[in-house]
């Protein structure tokens, strides 16, 4: 966690030398905290208050790289319990487990359709990203299909399989792709560790709950095995989230390193709607990997929309270009519907409209993200901008009648918009669930 | 060695509302349904005590819905044109603890029915099926104001939940739920502010604040869904923390939004890619559910009993008796 001031202030030397160019080593930490000027400038430190100064700057939860090239998975470097308090930087990774009992082709088909799990929503590639291989049989047939796996997909990979025997030769094979090893128990601690820094691979830390966390990432730790993700196993969904909790804060509330990690959670549930419930419960409560068995599109479709949300920026709202759109087969003497450029108001608006089965006009206005009433309230959907987005994107001569629809929260601009643009200017319903019928009375 | 946890200590809890009168209480409900009451942040069990459940709400209408998807009219077909059979599938066949009646066609724009007739419809409503009932107008403000009032007179005494209050239009619902015995909810647009402001109003007029209930106006999963879910994250810090003005539950109209989201209602002919249009509608409003429970939700009015029967089992699992082990 980051240090104050005058914590910092409390390791120094405070015989105000002068040697880091401030007049006093009050002056310094206060710099310090602003993280704008760097601790070797300092030569007098003790090597106690030089590594409490360094881990102070570290993240309390580490970032965790899992794959590489363009599909790499990075997850953790949290910073907050809520996201209202500023946001959640690394949307937790979304993947499978495939067992290596299963038939070549029924893997391969699996592989196919986890492929094809690619959604576009407001503006977004939404996307699965990773397999996990769970070891039940040799090593031989593990390594078969470690390959098939690798060879037909370019998911980021995690090896399930606690034998430092079968994984020692695995890994070679595939240890350039970077996958998480799925784990690391208190039994081959010692070992997987080894295998971990020799391959460069992040580790799950398997634990039976919180009390065995923090013996084995120091275990792990100790042996240059530093990029690890928590796993506490299989429980209920009540013993879930209270565990998450209590990793979240003891990283970010006090500072405890051994915690400082990400956290994956395998999905049990046999009913395909208990496991999406269980799964949107842990996107939001702080997991960094979730694992699933079954993949119906209509799952995780609605699993990568909680995600999107969730870890949607609350300080920056999804905004979509500012232009025309043209919706069904619009022509001139379609409607002429005026929102603003926050996502969550055009797709609204969009869907109300598309439901209505009329065609429209819709041309968003810049109102750099803000929902109707907030840019009203903040003058950024005025009749300047308006008129100056009208002329932009040349709506008006895209219509024939000369008519435009305001939402009804800005009633009152009216009659000054009407002076600006020269149009005439339509008040339409408040809620864009009035759309429709308003559409049809027209 | 035991870890140390990390344990807040809040200094106050959510109100306890208590929604429909037993006899014994002056009314004609079989039972008392309580939500509120918790001393925690959602399902934290060893950091404060959690007395009620979450409870689902099964809505239906006082006229047949005209916009709902096939997947959503199938299991009420044979009643969607018939309140009163409606209500008895909710309770007989589905096992629902509480109902909630859209009163959709007062709307003037939907069939703009009567006051009277929708009180009268409230009175059959309460003879023919006997769990708790949350009540709720149209949305259209003069209308209302004349019909809810007629509705509360005609449920006096059963201690129903009926909204919704809003920051212009509060004082005539407010004045017959004080005289009538029943809860309010108090609707704001996705703002902490006026939830607050609009419950200081009401608690002015003489209600007490332990009997409303904050509908934050939630968006769907996919639309909008975030702004709710982080609004009752702060009210419910802010109440934890000893805001009395915040410290109540939460209603959450599930059904009626995630209904609206085009992934719950298109046909898999349009979009292949999303898979079945009839698992995809139920988990669509299942996850719209899920989300909102974990961020404090108290009453879920949902539509599909397939979703309700799901999020029944995901509650009642975070409910059961036993006790997460503290330390292992
Ligand atoms: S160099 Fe170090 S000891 Fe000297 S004034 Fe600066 S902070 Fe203080």
């Amino acid at each position: 966690m980051a240090l104050s001031g005058l914590d910092i202030y409390k390791l120094l030397p405070k015989t105000n030398c002068r040697e880091c160019g401030f007049v006093t080593c009050l002056a310094f930490a206060m710099q310090l905290a602003k993280k704008g000027v760097s601790l070797d400038k300092c030569p007098h430190l003790s090597d106690e208050a030089k590594s409490k100064l360094q881990a102070s700057s570290l993240p309390p939860i580490k970032l965790i790289t899992i794959g590489e090239g363009e599909k790499r998975l990075e997850i953790g470097n949290e910073t907050v319990l809520f996201r209202h308090e500023e946001k959640f930087h690394h949307p937790c990774g979304l993947g499978f487990i495939i067992e290596d009992s299963e038939a070549d082709e029924q893997i391969k088909k699996k592989l196919e359709k986890i492929s094809q799990l690619k959604f576009e929503r407001i503006g977004q590639q939404l996307e699965v990203d990773l397999i996990a291989v769970k070891q039940t049989k040799d090593s031989k047939r593990f390594q078969e299909v470690v390959k098939l796996v690798s060879q037909n997909s370019g998911f980021s990979l995690i090896l399930m399989c606690n034998d430092p025997g079968i994984l020692k030769e695995v890994l070679p094979a595939v240890a350039a792709k970077k996958p998480l090893i799925h784990g690391a128990n208190a039994e081959n601690v010692n070992d997987i560790g080894k295998l971990a820094k020799e391959f460069k691979a992040p580790v799950v830390v398997c634990s039976k709950g919180l009390d065995d966390i923090a013996d084995l990432t120091k275990a792990l730790s100790s042996q240059g095995a530093e990029d690890l993700v928590l796993d506490t196993g299989v429980k209920s969904v009540k013993e879930k989230i209270w565990e998450l909790t209590q990793i979240r804060r003891l990283a970010l509330k006090k500072s405890n390193r051994s915690f400082g990690y990400p956290i994956l959670i395998s999905i049990d549930a046999k009913d395909p709607y208990e496991e999406i419930m269980e799964a949107a419960t842990y996107i939001a409560k702080y997991a960094g990997i979730i694992l699933l068995k079954s993949i119906e599109n209509w799952q995780v479709l609605s699993l990568l929309t909680l995600r999107q949300n969730i870890y949607t920026d609350p300080q920056k709202p999804l905004q979509i270009e500012p232009k025309l759109y043209q919706i069904g087969q619009a022509s001139d003497k379609s409607p002429l519907l005026i929102t603003t450029n926050f996502s969550l108001s055009y797709y609204t608006v969009l869907g109300e409209v598309e439901a209505s089965k009329i065609p429209a006009h819709i041309l968003s206005v810049d109102t750099e993200g803000m929902s109707v009433l907030t840019a009203w309230a903040a003058e950024k959907f005025t009749p300047e901008k308006i008129v100056d987005s009208l002329n932009k994107a040349h709506a008006k001569e895209a219509v024939s009648h000369n008519k435009l629809i305001i939402p009804g929260y800005v009633a009152v601009m009216s009659g000054d918009l009407e002076e600006k643009s020269g149009c005439q200017i339509i008040v339409g319903p408040k809620e864009a669930a009035g759309i429709p019928s308003f559409l049809k009375n027209l | 060695m035991a870890q140390e946890l990390m344990l807040e200590k809040w200094s106050s809890a959510i109100s306890v509302v208590n929604i429909g009168a037993t006899k014994e209480e002056g009314g004609s409900r079989s039972k008392v349904i309580k939500v509120g009451g918790q001393a925690t942040l959602p399902f934290l069990f060893p950091e404060g005590s959690i007395p009620n459940k979450p409870v689902i709400a099964f809505e239906i209408w006082d006229s047949a819905p005209m916009d709902w998807p096939d997947t959503l009219k199938q299991p009420f077909a044979d009643v969607l044109n018939d309140p009163l059979k409606w209500a008895k599938k909710c309770v007989d066949d589905f096992k629902a603890e509480l109902l909630c009646l859209k009163l959709q066609g007062a709307h003037p724009d939907s069939g703009d029915k009567k006051p009277d007739d929708e009180a009268e419809l409230v009175e059959r409503i309460l003879k023919t099926v006997d769990v708790p009932l949350v009540i709720l107008g149209c949305g259209d403000d003069a209308k209302d104001n004349l019909v809810l009032p007629a509705c509360s007179e005609a449920a006096k005494g059963e201690c129903c939940l009926i909204g919704s209050a809003v920051q212009d239009n509060y004082k005539t619902l407010v004045a017959a739920v004080l005289a009538d015995g029943h809860n309010i909810v108090a609707e704001s647009p996705i703002d902490i502010n006026i939830a607050k402001q609009l419950n200081i109003l009401i608690s002015d007029m003489g209600l007490s604040v332990e009997r409303i209930v904050i509908d934050p106006t939630i968006g769907a999963l996919g639309y909008g869904l975030e702004y709710a879910y982080s609004i009752m994250e702060r009210a419910r810090l802010a109440a934890l923390s000893g805001d009395k003005m915040m410290a109540c539950p939460f209603i959450c109209k599930v059904g009626q939004e995630a209904w609206r989201a085009k992934e719950a209602k298109a046909k898999m002919t349009e979009f292949p890619a999303w898979g079945p249009e009839a698992e995809r509608g139920i988990a669509w409003e299942a996850i719209t559910a899920t989300a909102l429970i974990q961020s404090g939700a108290d009453i879920l009015v949902m539509r599909h009993p397939a979703a309700i029967e799901k999020v029944n089992k995901y509650i009642d699992n975070l409910m059961t008796n036993d006790k997460i082990p503290m330390s292992k």
